[in-house]
């Protein structure tokens, strides 16, 4: 099967959904300021492009710059929960437990105890969600090495540098990716909603939420799409990593999951 | 093993020294015990004795938890005996462990996905600090010994599973071992693959004149590879019997068909079934199975 004859049904399925969205309100099922045509948003997004792209700017930044920092975190400390059981028996209870908190929460939070008008509580909040799926995965890739592959570098006499370095590094990786598609749209959704509590104005988020509370919503609808745009994004980045970095998993899979 | 303390002569070749240093594999008083008096313990293997000869090919069959494998590892000072001693190639095995005296292949290829086929095989050398142009010398040839030379840049995921199986033993043969220690390598293909590759390792043995220690569960695998038997029993494991295969030493398709070869599958056959009913008498399930020791940390 050709690339475009695997994506077809996918892209006929929203061409008839949105047809039909577009039917159902334009016969009046539905009042415009309650569910706009998407017609009208298509025509929001043009007329506002530039507001559009700015925000998108403003809240791709906030969410790269915490994906970085979250993930350089959770790749260091997976790293030495890991090699020193010390750390590992501390840290892995506490991730697991926070991974199950509403982080974003904190946000009101960061916002008093940093500052209002700087984008830092909002990109540390993201780090702050996107920590837990990178560590988590990387430990347990780096604590699940194939048995066969352990009493081969046995038998090989090799050293514990040289097992880390060429056998249960190399063999996170896939964790660490899986991690990293993971905390990549969580990062875009964190940055979103963390707009939705203070800060400095501007960004998808703020946008989506001041539209709204004027009822202006097809321009509301307009930035919730350049939102789903922003994620799908980040998350196709993701795979794309995965590509380079894992040809092997990417043929086997073959699949965007 | 003969006792020579009545041999008037006193050969060279008969005396128990030179024996253990000639020999490919001496396994002597050899006893396994898993676990803790507290937390209860697993008899794996009970006073096991052995020695396989230069270019012999010995395969160790049984039932679950008879602890073919568990010796197999104690040759290889992957695993430490409780009791007993094991001297390869003339040195202790740790020894021989360290200087990389024998090759391994396990039921799993153990391949690396990261790695080409010809750096996959490499990779003992690598460890050896072995040269970057001689690596890839020696790794073409090891490729070429497993008919796998057009490979050699192909990742381990593009092979069958019997490909990436001899990328295994071209990688365990890759240091030229004088001994293969193998555990059920075969045990995870299809039959009419399994036993082209039974057929492969004789070719290469024959070629390399490498001794062998082939665990498998399977009884012509065993016949149709082995100059001896080796049938082991369960709880605590030990040797029960020894059967001589003499079929040559150039076995072919034809020797499947060999009435002799029918006679020594029927008489391992017998031995096990043998185990089998005694297991039964003694009123335990026959697959219940030895814990395994695996290493971790870095």
């Amino acid at each position: 099967m050709t690339r475009l004859a695997r994506v077809l049904p996918a892209v006929v399925l929203g061409i008839v959904l949105l047809v039909a969205w577009e039917v159902w309100v334009e016969v009046g099922r539905v009042a415009t300021y309650l569910l706009p045509k998407p017609s009208a948003i298509g025509e929001q997004l043009d007329v506002q492009r530039d507001v559009i792209l700015d925000a998108a700017r403003m809240t791709g930044a906030n969410a790269l710059f915490g994906l970085l920092l979250g993930s350089v975190a959770g790749i260091v400390m997976a790293l030495a929960a890991s090699r020193w059981s010390v750390f590992r028996e501390m840290l892995a209870p506490v991730a697991a437990a926070a991974n199950a908190l509403p982080l974003i929460a904190v946000t009101p939070v960061l916002n008093n105890a940093i500052s209002n008008t700087s984008q830092t509580p909002r990109r540390l909040v993201v780090a702050l969600v996107v920590f837990f799926p990178v560590f988590i995965n990387l430990l347990r890739g780096l604590s699940e090495v194939e048995a066969t592959h352990l009493e081969l570098m046995r038998s090989y006499a090799a050293s514990p540098k040289a097992v880390a370095l060429k056998v249960r590094l190399p063999g996170a990786l896939p964790h660490l990716v899986t991690g990293l598609k993971i905390a990549a749209p969580l990062a875009v959704i964190t940055a979103l909603v963390a707009e939705y509590f203070g800060g400095p104005q501007g960004g998808l988020g703020y946008f989506i939420a001041s539209n709204a509370a004027q009822t202006r919503t097809a321009q509301a609808w307009a930035h919730v799409t350049a939102a789903c745009l922003l994620g799908l994004t980040f998350f196709l980045a993701a795979i794309a990593l995965e590509r380079v970095a894992m040809p092997w998993r990417a043929r086997r899979d073959g699949s965007l999951a | 093993m003969t006792d020579t303390s009545t041999d008037p002569a006193g050969t060279a070749e008969e005396r128990p020294d030179d024996q253990h240093r000639s020999a490919a594999v001496v396994v002597e008083g050899v006893s396994k015990v898993f676990g803790t008096p507290k937390r209860g313990q697993v008899h794996a293997l009970d006073d096991v004795s052995l020695t396989v000869a230069p270019g012999e090919l010995v395969s160790l069959i049984g039932p679950s938890g008879c602890g073919k494998s568990t010796l197999l590892r104690i040759i290889g000072d992957l695993i430490e005996p409780t009791a007993g001693s094991v001297v390869v190639n003339g040195k202790p095995a740790h020894r021989a462990r360290l200087d990389n005296d024998y090759g391994m292949a396990f039921q799993q290829a153990g391949l690396f996905d990261w790695r080409t086929v010809s750096r996959n095989v490499e990779l003992p050398l690598e460890l050896q600090g072995v040269s970057k142009a001689e690596r890839g010398a020696r790794a073409a040839e090891a490729l070429e010994l497993v008919k796998l030379g057009d490979f050699a840049g192909n990742h381990p995921w593009e092979l069958s599973g019997g490909m990436q199986q001899r990328v295994a033993i071209a990688r365990a043969l890759v240091t030229r071992p004088g001994l293969l220690l193998m555990d059920e390598p075969f045990g995870a293909l299809d039959e009419m693959t399994r036993e082209h590759m039974q057929a492969e390792l004789q070719r290469i043995r024959s070629e390399l004149g490498t001794s062998v220690v082939f665990v498998t569960h399977s009884i012509p695998e065993a016949v149709y590879l082995a100059d001896r038997v080796v049938v082991m029993s369960p709880r605590p494991g030990r040797i029960t019997d020894v059967v001589d295969v003499d079929l040559g030493p150039d076995r072919t398709d034809e020797t499947r068909t060999d009435p002799s070869f029918f006679e020594r599958v029927t008489e391992v056959r017998a031995a096990l079934r043998g185990i089998e009913r005694a297991e039964r008498d003694a009123g335990r399930d026959p697959d219940l199975d030895v814990p395994h020791q695996q290493g971790d940390g870095w």
